[in-house]
């Protein structure tokens, strides 16, 4: 059913197909309408799930923790301050090794305080032991919920999942989406049996139990292990996904114009569109540009970065926030991806606090990567975009 | 039918083998509920003393489905559970929280009142033993008044806790859930019968038990039992119980031996007549309280089966 909708309908319409059976959520801009959709949703009959009105986002995180520990498919989202709230019971969805997908709608943590799109809410969390996606558009969205809970419950992953999108760009901005039937999605991804061990009198087991030195490293080795499998998984379950639904999103990264470029510019989010457009007009006018939308975070695609990147003159990257005093997050790990490489590595800090992150803004971006590879030396490594007091280059 | 003690079955659902003090009465009292609720359990425990003495990985003395995260969180995991119970229509299995007074009184309240407000089906056990006892003997909420504890401590300035006990059982009592009781070790028949009625009741059950701590309220270890005796004789501890919004008082104080109470313990030793009179007076004014009050209830509410 193709219907015009912003991305919080989006993605609670798959948390219904996706049959989840436990939700706990509390209301954040620019989250707010999912959770009254879902409340829609039960209210109306169209969805059979218990709803846990929580009084925080840390109460939202700590039951569907409890419920999928129970072995009970479970979801919730928040943004911004709650996801920080909740940051403390990230470790433990992870260290237990729960399935839960959570909808992260980005925005900037105060202060200063906004309510706008920024990624320092989600970033900072990327070490809890979560796969983070990031998405360009409201199908995007919308696919991912349903793919997320199909990556996160394979056997060779049992790790949380958010899924990331720009809040206002994605959230308050309709488009025309295609909201998947219920038997299609039942063909897709079928009716939840947990793989791990979960709580049940009958076979009693201790969950999160407090662990002795002697045994904790191993059981941090083994979420790293699940985490550079679900490598794998994100692609399979991909291909799994275009083969039933006929949309591709191309797994861990997707790229345009890249196989003779000569400048990359790796992005994440919506930013990405922006960049469609900019590179399109570059190829038209000679120049080889080209453009890779960095969809996985964790686990991050190193190894396809290197491999896109290795002929490149010069790559960029796009941050939507910032490591004080160091550079943004994702510049770190094209520069951790490309260390042997002696290609410039541009990094650039922008549209913070959504500000708006235009073409003028990303065609400079290239400007700057242009002049990089003709040189062969950047003249900065960390580039501010379009920042008062700042000039570019 | 009241249960008797000689009804609890032998065989432990909270093992031996755990790592308590001797003398704990969190873990005497833990032991009695335990048998009380049965294996159809799923226990939920927060960060506290008995998190770390229920056993270490790999080891565990419950034998019944065990789940354990953060310190504040116990009321939001509870609810977590008794959904995901619901869900799979196991309506046989009861969802038990088990905390200590700085879970409760402190960090948890608020998850704790968003889960009593949405009369989650589940029981909520707080074990007051009257401080944050497993980080050594810090003043919660739920310190009484005079205590001395390491961030309380007696100085040439200020003796012991200035601030007096908060009352987490009048303030779940305000959130007019069906089952709200106070119970203590020292009293195994009321607590295990307190336990059995929460067992049989739907809807949020909350029951807060005085638990004397050996190393944390300075005391011979064999003198457990009878602390928690004179603490209800004294009128530092009552026996309550609130039914569907109606108050009842199971035993009545004596309010006499407040000192004989305060010189057992080196937490008290400290205080002098004046902190002794004031702390009597508290008391005084909360017994006169809850009489007024279980007046008042029994009265608005009797006859009401119904939410009040």
């Amino acid at each position: 059913m193709r219907r015009v909708v912003g991305s919080n309908y989006a993605t609670s319409h798959a948390v219904m197909r996706a049959r989840v059976e436990v939700i706990a959520a509390y209301p954040i801009t620019p989250q707010t309408q999912m959770v009254e959709h879902i409340a829609k949703f039960i209210n109306d009959g169209i969805m059979d799930c218990e709803y846990i009105n929580v009084e925080s986002e840390h109460s939202a995180i700590s039951a569907v923790i409890a419920s999928q520990a129970a072995g009970v498919r479970s979801f919730t989202s928040t943004a911004s301050q709650g996801l920080a709230l909740m940051h403390e019971l990230l470790f433990s969805a992870g260290g237990l090794r729960l399935p839960i997908v959570m909808g992260v709608v980005n925005r900037s943590v105060g202060s200063t305080g906004g309510i706008w799109v920024e990624y320092n809410d989600s970033m900072p969390q990327r070490d809890c032991g979560w796969l983070q996606m990031y998405v360009e558009t409201n199908q995007e969205v919308h696919d991912m919920i349903l793919q997320a809970y199909k990556i996160a419950e394979d056997k060779r992953v049992l790790l949380p999942i958010m899924i990331c999108s720009d809040g206002f760009i994605l959230s308050h901005t309709v488009e025309p989406v295609e909201l998947a039937e219920q038997e299609e999605v039942d063909g897709f991804l079928p009716k939840y049996e947990a793989r791990h061990s979960y709580l049940d009198p009958k076979d009693p087991i201790a969950s999160g139990i407090v662990t002795p030195r002697e045994y904790r490293q191993e059981f941090a080795y083994q979420i790293h292990r699940a985490m550079l499998e679900a490598k794998d998984v994100i692609g399979e379950v991909n291909r799994d996904f275009a083969d039933k639904f006929g949309r591709d999103h191309s797994g861990l990264i997707e790229t345009e114009f890249v196989e003779d470029a000569e400048v990359i510019l790796l992005t994440l989010g919506t930013v990405t569109s922006t960049a469609r457009g900019v590179v399109r007009e570059l190829r038209k006018k000679g120049k080889k540009a080209g453009l890779v939308k960095v969809r996985a975070f964790r686990p991050y695609p190193a190894e396809r970065i290197a491999e896109v990147c290795k002929d490149a003159r010069a790559v960029g990257v796009y941050d939507r926030s910032v490591s004080f005093g160091v550079g943004g997050p994702h510049y770190l790990e094209v520069r951790n991806a490309l260390f042997d490489s002696d290609v410039p590595v541009i990094d650039f800090i922008g549209g913070l606090g959504g500000r708006d992150v235009a073409e003028a803004d990303v065609r400079s971006m290239y400007d700057v990567l242009l002049e990089a590879a003709k040189t062969g030396k950047a003249k900065r490594n960390i580039e501010w975009v379009n920042t008062r007091g700042v000039v570019l280059g | 039918m009241r249960l008797k003690l000689k009804d609890l079955p032998e065989e432990n659902i909270f093992s031996s083998g755990h790592t308590a003090c001797a003398g704990c009465g969190a873990a005497m009292a833990i032991r009695n509920i335990a048998k009380v609720l049965g294996k159809e359990i799923i226990i939920y425990v927060p960060a506290s003393c008995l998190s770390v003495f229920n056993g270490l990985f790999p080891s565990c003395a419950w034998t019944v489905p065990y789940h354990h995260t953060v310190f504040e969180n116990t009321g939001a995991a509870i609810s977590g559970l008794s959904r995901a119970m619901k869900r799979k229509g196991l309506d046989n299995v009861t969802v038990v929280g088990i905390a200590g007074d700085g879970g409760t009184a402190d960090i948890g309240l608020q998850a704790l009142s968003g889960a009593a407000e949405r009369n989650e089906d589940v029981i909520y056990i707080c074990y007051d033993n009257e401080a944050y006892m497993n980080t050594g003997v810090q003043r919660s909420g739920s310190t009484p008044h005079g205590a001395s504890t390491t961030t309380t401590p007696v100085g040439k300035l200020m003796k012991g806790k200035q601030d007096f006990k908060k009352d987490v059982p009048l303030i779940m009592m305000a959130h007019s859930v069906p089952y709200v009781a106070t119970a203590s070790v020292s009293f195994p028949l009321d607590l295990i019968n307190k336990v059995k009625k929460a067992k049989e009741t739907k809807g949020f059950r909350y029951l807060q038990v005085y638990a004397p701590c050996v190393p944390g309220w300075g005391y011979e270890q064999s003198k457990t039992v009878e602390l928690g005796k004179l603490a209800v004789e004294c009128g530092m501890w009552f026996l309550l119980e609130c039914e569907n919004g109606q108050l009842k008082i199971n035993r009545e104080p004596k309010m006499k031996n407040l000192e004989t109470y305060l010189k057992m313990q080196g937490r008290f030793r400290h205080m002098d007549e004046k902190q002794i009179a004031e702390l009597q007076e508290s008391i005084e004014r909360k017994w006169e309280f809850y009489k007024g009050y279980a007046d008042l209830t029994q009265r608005l509410y009797s006859g009401s089966e119904a939410s009040v």
